[in-house]
């Protein structure tokens, strides 16, 4: 738990999101609130529809909110231009995906390097801090591989190392063991417990499963827009 | 600059993906461009070759003519007075700097016999100056003198065409004795094979005796020193229109024209002519090369729906690479620069192409092969231009795709 005086890392109040689908508007989220501090691992549940996914791309600077503020890392989201989200993303979230996500075609390490392409960064430092990166995940030897020549957990494993190549403060993962069997799961997951206990940085996990969600040590539940519970395992 | 860099790596790669749409894209492109430099390189040659046998008359020429009289309001044609002379030619030599040669010319047609064969050509009596300012140099034998001028020697110098007639094709006049009209002269030359004119004129039916052989034994004269024709050869192309001035003034002082009345010559340049035949030309190239951009704007299509296609089969790239950080300018210049780089190198291809066709086209036609720089240089920036143009829409349809969309599409 990261309860400090500090203010957190994020921060959320009475979060609002509604999609115009025609004629119809409907309600992803209605009226969400809580905190996040630097170096929690937070896991979200909830049925299909419930709200979540709107709610992490709330999170993840991809979306703007109806109503209400999220602030992260002291930056108010609905304040901030499309260019100052694609910033705040490259700076301060990671993203890992049910389905991984890489780009075909291009290596392991070039997958890695991409969120350092769009930063301030010279190009052979680019290169050691993938290789870095990638090693710390435990493929230095897959470097060179495409996506396409790597099993599912060694792709996931690449997109976590992409994902923390540019040292966020915060971690967004979206199922990232839906598309793996539940050894890979596991080793998955004791990747993330290691991230969140050696860097300074907060996890949230969207999951369906409820052995993984005790992994974390905060669960939030959402229902129809709303959080119905927050509790810890 | 990392940005651009990274993202030429990318169009690359984009274009390594599928080298077979790649390569037909830049087919599109290079046979537009290939056909533009084409155009140009026909039409520069086809100009050129014609402004060539123009000049081939003489080298920067100024010639005069006699002119008209007015005789009680009855005009005549030009040439129905003649008061053109030697001196007059000699004048226009020592007083106008800018002419570096001058020659007259007296002309008739005679019979020119050779052992039982004959022949009715021109003659030409005029001085060893002609050999120079008409470009009429001798390819065997050599020139008459001036002292062959001065003392009104019986030497000829024949034509090609003159040379087939009498002797055969291909055999050797030169010391051989033939009759012009009566008079036996002894041949010393034979000019250099100029062809046709490009109005279908025998360049080479002619033969060139001395000025006063001409004079005293072929042609006759109504008075010694009559010529029918001076030609005067400018220092240079930039000098024919002030020298054509200059002998004009002269002459008018010489034959005592006062003002407001009309000259008893002219004077006229090849100017005219080659820049008749320019235009025409400079037309004919823009037509041709306003048929085959129509080609280069196809292959610009061509551009854009691989673009298009690739935009869509890439849709989740562009989401994750906006997922971590590419903001839209960043989507918008990795798409422009695989436009610019696939129409570059259609520009590219269809350089060489171009360039190799005009160079095959003017080695069969023999005109020189002739493209400009600034057309190739051109044709390159145009094509790139084409891949910025068509490959706007596409890059910006990528760059404001929604990030949200563009992650979950599949």
């Amino acid at each position: 738990m990261g309860a400090t005086d500090a203010p957190p890392l994020i921060e959320v109040r009475d979060l609002r999101k509604v999609f115009s689908l025609g004629d119809v508007e409907v309600e992803a989220l209605r009226g969400v609130s809580t905190d996040i501090a630097l170096g929690e691992f937070v896991a979200i549940m909830g049925a299909s529809g419930s709200g979540k996914s709107t709610f992490m791309n709330l999170l993840g600077c991809l979306d703007t909110p109806t109503s209400g503020t999220v602030r992260l890392a002291g930056n108010d989201l609905s304040e901030l231009s499309s260019d100052e989200r694609a910033e705040l993303r490259n700076r301060e979230i990671g993203f890992v995906f049910q389905s991984y996500n890489l780009i075909p075609r291009m290596s392991a390490q070039e997958n890695v390097e991409l969120p350092l392409t769009y930063a301030d960064v010279s190009l052979a430092e680019q290169r050691d801090r993938a290789r870095s990166a990638l090693a710390a995940v435990g493929l230095a030897d897959r470097m060179d591989h495409q996506p396409n020549q790597l099993s599912g957990g060694q792709q996931q494993r690449v997109a976590i190392a992409r994902s923390l190549i540019n040292e966020p403060s915060l971690l967004l993962a979206d199922e990232p063991t839906g598309n793996l069997d539940s050894k890979t799961s596991h080793e998955i997951m004791q990747t993330f417990e290691r991230l969140n206990r050696d860097h300074d940085v907060a996890v949230v996990l969207v999951t369906h499963e409820e052995s993984i969600a005790r992994t974390a040590n905060r669960i939030l539940r959402f229902r129809d827009g709303q959080i119905i519970g927050d509790e810890i395992p | 600059m990392k940005l651009l860099r990274l993202a030429f790596v990318s169009a690359l790669r984009a274009l390594r993906r599928n080298v077979l749409r790649a390569g037909l894209t830049v087919i599109g492109i290079s046979i537009g461009v290939g056909a533009v430099i084409t155009m140009v390189g026909i039409g520069q040659g086809a100009g050129q070759s014609l402004q060539n046998s123009i000049r081939a008359l003489g080298r920067n020429l100024v010639v005069v003519v006699p002119g008209s009289q007015t005789s009680s309001g009855v005009r005549t044609g030009s040439g129905g007075i003649n008061t053109l002379t030697t001196q007059d030619a000699q004048a226009i030599l020592r007083d106008i700097a800018a002419v570096v040669d001058v020659t007259v010319v007296r002309r008739g047609v005679a019979q020119v016999v050779y052992g039982n064969r004959n022949w009715s050509t021109f003659v030409q009596g005029t001085t060893p100056a002609f050999e120079r300012v008409m470009n009429s140099p001798v390819d065997e034998g050599s020139f008459f003198s001036e002292r062959d001028l001065r003392t009104g020697a019986r030497v000829v110098v024949l034509g090609r065409t003159v040379v087939d007639e009498l002797f055969g094709v291909g055999a050797d006049a030169i010391g051989a004795v033939v009759r012009v009209g009566g008079v036996p002269f002894r041949v010393v030359g034979v000019l250099r094979a100029k062809g046709q004119t490009p109005w279908g004129q025998d360049r080479d039916d002619l033969m060139v005796i001395p000025f006063t052989t001409a004079e005293r034994r072929v042609l006759g004269t109504p008075f010694p020193g009559r010529v029918d024709q001076i030609m005067a050869s400018a220092a240079s192309d930039d000098e024919v229109i002030p020298v054509s001035r200059q002998i004009e003034t002269l002459l008018r002082e010489r034959h005592r024209i006062g003002i407001g009345e009309e000259n008893d010559f002219q004077v006229r340049t090849l100017e005219a002519l080659i820049n008749t035949a320019k235009a025409t030309t400079d037309v004919m190239t823009a037509v041709l090369m306003s048929i085959s951009s129509i080609s280069l704007l196809v292959g610009g299509i061509g551009i854009m729906n691989i673009l298009l296609v690739s935009v869509t089969e890439r849709t989740r790239e562009i989401g994750i690479r906006m997922a971590v950080g590419a903001k839209r300018r960043h989507i918008l210049v990795q798409f422009l620069v695989e436009a610019i780089v696939l129409s570059t190198i259609g520009g590219l291809i269809g350089v060489a192409g171009g360039l190799g066709t005009t160079w095959l086209i003017a080695l069969f036609v023999g005109w020189p092969a002739l493209t400009p720089v600034f057309a190739v240089i051109g044709a390159v920036l145009f094509s790139a231009s084409v891949g910025v143009f068509f490959g706007f829409y596409p890059a910006r349809r990528a760059a404001s795709l929604d990030p949200i969309a563009a992650l979950r599409f599949e």
